[in-house]
């Protein structure tokens, strides 16, 4: 925290929501301050309510206690400097890739970007994630792993002050899960912006990320531990495989998903 | 006999709300990928010559059958019923000439089709107007929905015929009843796929709308119309086909210009083999109308444009 500015500010955050069968308390009083450029990770079981949060950053949904602050200001439902790469992609079916991410630099550049400097900001963001070949491809025409591409540039073309990620590798499998994580990682490291993801995968977070967020299980899930993770960037994964740090942080993830399985099943 | 062809038709189907079917389409193989030039372009002629025989031969065969077992039929059992010459000479001399004017009542096929595709058309354009609102209302507001889906069920299995007398009531004139009814047949399944389109609308989609601070028209522009749009034109041609049907027996009923009251006027005159005629003329319209539908929707629905 010492070497980044505080940019995103999450105080006495708590969400209960009224279900028919009565109130369920997700979320209480969580704490967590981001700095401007780091890169946040939010592991927890299925359940703990990490993309609760996620979704209280975002503005998708309205916290019952506490709140979240973006350099200073209060955030008040959703908008684009908090953009969301969904799990799912989102990506709307009917339009093309570039349109897709067109969409986006239209609403937040209106007025501020001609015609013309819009087009080249698409392009630029779709080159940006190797998605500029397909940019007239509709979204059933391309992959799994593509269509994460387009909507990690559809949210990148935003601008955002902080960038979020909803387990945005959970659906796909492996090998393509790797190279995104690479081309996440590559593009942290271009452009510096903040970033908060929800995760449910340790080498995922402990790859990516400059601290790791633990969340113990719900009801009223809040943050159980935060492990920071030293490696020097950029990070090859190959070599990590073997170093003492890596492994270090590996096995503290581990162990505390670990501990806190026990403690849900007694 | 006249009450005998009102319950022939029956436009109101069951499945009224069709979903647009998702997710990619089977792909052929690629014929010519196994095998050198000459013997690919050999098994590529053969297959062509195959599928000729099935797209025309067992058609062809079928309707050969018919003709034969009505020919045997005309001779044995019913010999008030015309023989094939007979319709075949009739569709000659109505073919000949499908575009005369001898008076008010008295036009070629072509105008008597064209009258039916008019009313058709007009009520259908009526109800896209009212019922796809609708639709959206209905779908997008739960008091909206409770409140008018009991009416709206307790109207829809009713046949549209029912209603023209309402019409003839309301508009003292058979052309605006007519049209009345094909405006009833169509608005049913337009409300109704529009409002299952709406509540189909994945939440997903509303997110990133709201990410991006939408406001109310550009979520209705830029989201729900093109997300809906696959079940709208589901509805529409629902309701196209029906209103096809419902046309002919409520034109039966009205008189004047028109395929259907064609059909009763020659019943009238005795002239069975034109009844055939235009039977045939309205199944090739039927056809026709399905074809414009199709090719609209593989225009506009993103859902068929996959693979």
């Amino acid at each position: 925290m010492d070497k980044h500015q505080a940019q995103l500010h999450v105080s006495k955050l708590g969400k209960t929501f009224n279900t028919r069968s009565g109130s369920f308390e997700a979320l209480r009083d969580v704490e967590l301050s981001v700095g401007k450029g780091e890169f946040v990770s939010i592991i927890g079981h299925s359940g703990c309510g990490k993309s609760t949060l996620l979704n209280l950053i975002a503005g998708l949904e309205d916290p019952t206690l506490g709140g979240v602050l973006l350099e200073g200001e209060l955030v008040q439902g959703p908008g684009p400097e908090r953009a969301v790469v969904f799990q799912n992609h989102s990506l709307l079916p009917w339009l093309s890739v570039y349109e897709n991410v067109r969409l986006a630099v239209d609403k937040v550049f209106a007025g501020r970007k001609s015609s013309v400097e819009r087009d080249e900001w698409t392009r630029e963001m779709l080159s940006l994630v190797n998605m500029d070949h397909a940019a007239n491809k509709r979204p059933s025409e391309i992959s799994g792993g593509m269509k994460q591409r387009v909507g990690i540039a559809r949210a990148l073309s935003m601008e955002p002050k902080v960038l979020l990620l909803d387990e945005p590798f959970g659906a796909l499998d492996a090998l393509t899960r790797a190279q995104l994580q690479d081309s996440v990682m590559d593009i942290h490291a271009r452009l510096g912006n903040t970033v908060a993801m929800i995760t449910h995968d340790v080498d995922e977070a402990v790859l990516l990320s400059d601290r790791i967020v633990m969340m113990n299980n719900g009801p009223a899930a809040g943050i159980g531990m935060i492990h920071e993770v030293n490696l020097p960037r950029p990070r090859r994964r190959l070599e990590l495989g073997e170093n003492a740090d890596y492994l270090a942080a590996r096995a503290a993830v581990m162990r505390f998903l670990n501990e806190n399985r026990i403690e849900k099943a007694a | 006999m006249k009450s005998a062809a009102l319950t022939l038709v029956d436009p109101t189907g069951e499945d009224l709300v069709k979903e647009p079917h998702a997710g990619p389409r089977p792909v052929s193989a690629d014929a010519a990928s196994a095998g050198d030039g000459a013997e690919a372009a050999e098994r590529e002629g053969r297959e062509r010559m195959e599928n000729l025989l099935r797209v025309v031969l067992l058609p062809a065969v079928t309707f050969a059958l018919v003709l034969l077992g009505w020919t045997v039929m005309q001779k044995t059992l019913v010999p008030a019923f015309p023989d094939v010459p007979a319709v075949w000479n009739k569709a000659v001399e109505v073919f000949s000439d499908p575009f005369y004017v001898y008076g008010p009542n008295d036009m070629g096929i072509a105008w008597q089709v064209m009258y039916s595709l008019g009313r058709v058309l007009a009520g259908f354009g009526a109800a896209m107007a009212v019922g796809i609102p609708v639709g959206f209302l209905i779908g997008s507001s739960k008091t909206f929905e409770r409140a008018w889906l009991p009416l709206i069920n307790i109207l829809r299995p009713v046949s549209p015929l029912a209603w023209l007398p309402i019409g003839l009531l309301i508009f003292r004139a058979v052309d605006p009843s007519a049209i009345f009814v094909i405006f009833i047949t169509s608005i049913w399944p337009m409300i109704l796929n529009t409002a299952a389109g709406v509540k189909a609308i994945p939440q997903d989609y509303l997110n990133v709308a709201r990410v991006l601070n939408f406001n109310r028209r550009e979520m209705v522009t830029r989201i729900y119309i093109p997300s809906t749009l696959p079940y709208m034109l589901t509805g529409m041609q629902l309701s196209l086909s029906t209103a096809w049907m419902v046309i002919v027996a409520a034109e039966m009923l009205t008189g004047g210009i028109g395929i259907g009251f064609y059909i009763w006027d020659e019943w009238n005159n005795l002239s069975v083999p034109s009844i055939i005629v235009a039977i045939v003329i309205i199944g090739g319209v039927g056809i026709a109308l399905e074809a414009v539908m199709n090719a609209v929707r593989r225009r506009y629905d993103y859902t068929m444009q996959e693979g």
